[in-house]
């Protein structure tokens, strides 16, 4: 299982790196978004406020282009069906898919963070540093696992890709609110202390335990068909 | 998928046409969902919602507090109780589906007829809500943590319907809704959890906890007159539509018979 999962997250990658969709569009796309939300709140003062609630807000619009473009690459070509007829192990590919996944959200979210300490004037701290990388990256593991979760029930049915924002969108909420909370107290949001975060970080371990295991179990009968 | 030869009333005709089933003999017809037992229940159903309509508007007494608004209160815990219940059973008979010794496509149109009715309820509850809010608390809406896990089971079940409408045989509709359905399970109490810890100011719900709030007898009386009244409600518009959805379902089975049957008679000529 570990060993197809690693096989398929390399080809996930090795098929960004090469089509570079994901740097040349996904990214300036996330960018883009950060400059509106700056446009649509007009001042400094609640810009610097909401600012690691925007940074996810727009970590969770790229995500659902991520997670459709990380499908459309396997329902091309029939990819998906290949891989079931050889008997590819259903937990595989979905590790693999999430993992892959994951690297592309890491990537994503970092630039977001950049944005967000220049453009929205964000202060990284020392004392904060260990419950902020935590955070990212307990939160971008259940994203990219809910992701990709939902992208392959989505994606079994071709011209329904509508419904995977709508499908996503409530169920990410719980990482929304905790990643976005403990966001605030790692950088020190609006005087926000850095113990503050640590229950939040517990919350997005709950939800990555349940979507792992969850999800796993729950792959195989979604994209069966 | 299925092209100019068969028009949909053909296949209509000859699905609403099988073979046992004669009309005119005073035999029922094929075509209706109703039973004896149904009929009875929703008859009941019709006296429970005039009795309620009757202690719900003008036997009970007004709230000391919140006065005549508080009648609104019969509608809203009775149609949040259908829903809650609606989307209990739909989890229930999704693991039913999914479980190898009782699979059936009934347990799959009993989960699909069960969430249809959750989320229409799940509407009304809003709305009451949203009134009853408005008049005792000065706003439509609060960020309060069952408020909004309310909202948002109802977006839940909203795309969980529309997983269901995706295509696909009936056992691809089966399997991936009842998956669905399961994962919804898992993801609600953590939504309510996170916005519990997001919003603190939750509401204890006042009529379990008789301790603090003491509710006149016809008031309480009247509340569960409610639950019982939409209950038989919600068990009668499942069964009805459960049955409609067993018919569709032949429907489209029959229908792709036809269509076969008139292809290979084009093949013949």
């Amino acid at each position: 299982m570990f060993r197809t999962a690693r096989l398929v997250a390399a080809k996930d990658l090795r098929i960004e790196l090469r089509s570079r969709v994901v740097t040349n569009q996904v990214l300036p796309f996330a960018a883009i978004v950060m400059v509106m939300f700056a446009f649509a709140l007009n001042t400094d003062a609640v810009v610097e406020r909401v600012a690691p609630g925007l940074v996810w807000l727009a970590t969770l619009f790229s995500l659902l282009i991520l997670v459709q473009r990380s499908f459309a690459i396997e329902t091309a070509d029939g990819a998906t069906d290949a891989m079931r007829a050889a008997g590819i192990d259903p937990a595989g590919i979905f590790l693999g898919k999430a993992l892959a996944l994951a690297a592309e959200l890491a990537v994503l979210e970092i630039v977001l963070l950049a944005t967000a300490v220049i453009l929205y004037r964000q202060d990284l701290r020392a004392s904060g540093v260990v419950l902020l990388v935590s955070t990212f990256l307990a939160a971008t593991i259940g994203l990219a696992l809910v992701g990709t979760l939902y992208g392959g029930l989505a994606a079994g049915v071709r011209g329904r890709e509508t419904l995977l924002p709508l499908l996503l969108l409530p169920v990410v909420a719980p990482v929304l609110i905790g990643a976005t909370r403990a966001t605030e107290a790692a950088l020190g949001t609006a005087g926000a202390v850095v113990a503050d975060g640590w229950p939040w970080l517990g919350l997005l371990g709950v939800f990555v335990a349940l979507f792992s295991v969850g999800g796993t179990l729950a792959f195989g009968p979604l994209i069966e068909e | 998928m299925t092209d100019n030869a068969v028009t949909h009333q053909q296949v209509i005709a000859a699905a609403a046409s099988p073979a046992p089933t004669v009309a005119g003999t005073g035999q029922r017809r094929a075509s209706a969902s109703g039973t004896p037992f149904t009929r009875a229940l929703g008859i009941a159903t019709i006296i429970a919602m005039a009795v309620l309509l009757l202690f719900g508007l003008f036997l009970s007494p007004a709230d000391v507090v919140q006065g005549e608004s508080v009648r609104i209160l019969y509608i809203h815990v009775g149609t949040v109780w259908v829903a809650y219940v609606a989307f209990g059973m739909t989890a229930i008979s999704s693991a039913a589906f999914l479980w190898k010794r009782t699979t059936s496509l009934t347990w799959d149109r009993i989960a699909g007829a069960s969430a249809e009715v959750g989320v229409l309820f799940m509407a009304l509850t809003l709305f009451a809500g949203a009134l009853w809010g408005r008049l005792a608390w000065g706003k439509f809406w609060v960020w309060d943590a069952r408020v909004t896990t309310t909202a948002f089971l109802f977006i839940s079940y909203i795309g969980y319907l529309a997983v269901r409408g995706l295509g696909g045989s009936h056992q691809q509709r089966g399997r991936r809704s009842a998956v669905v359905a399961l994962l919804a399970v898992l993801e609600i109490p953590l939504v309510h959890f996170s916005v519990k810890l997001w919003r603190g100011l939750h509401q204890d719900s006042s009529v379990a906890d008789t301790t603090h709030v003491k509710l006149h007898d016809l008031m309480l009386f009247s509340l569960f007159l409610a639950l019982v009244a939409f209950t038989l409600l919600y068990a009668w518009l499942v069964i009805h539509r459960q049955r409609v959805m067993a018919m569709q379902d032949a429907l489209d089975d029959k229908g792709l018979d036809y269509a076969l049957q008139q292809r290979r008679r084009e093949g013949d000529l």
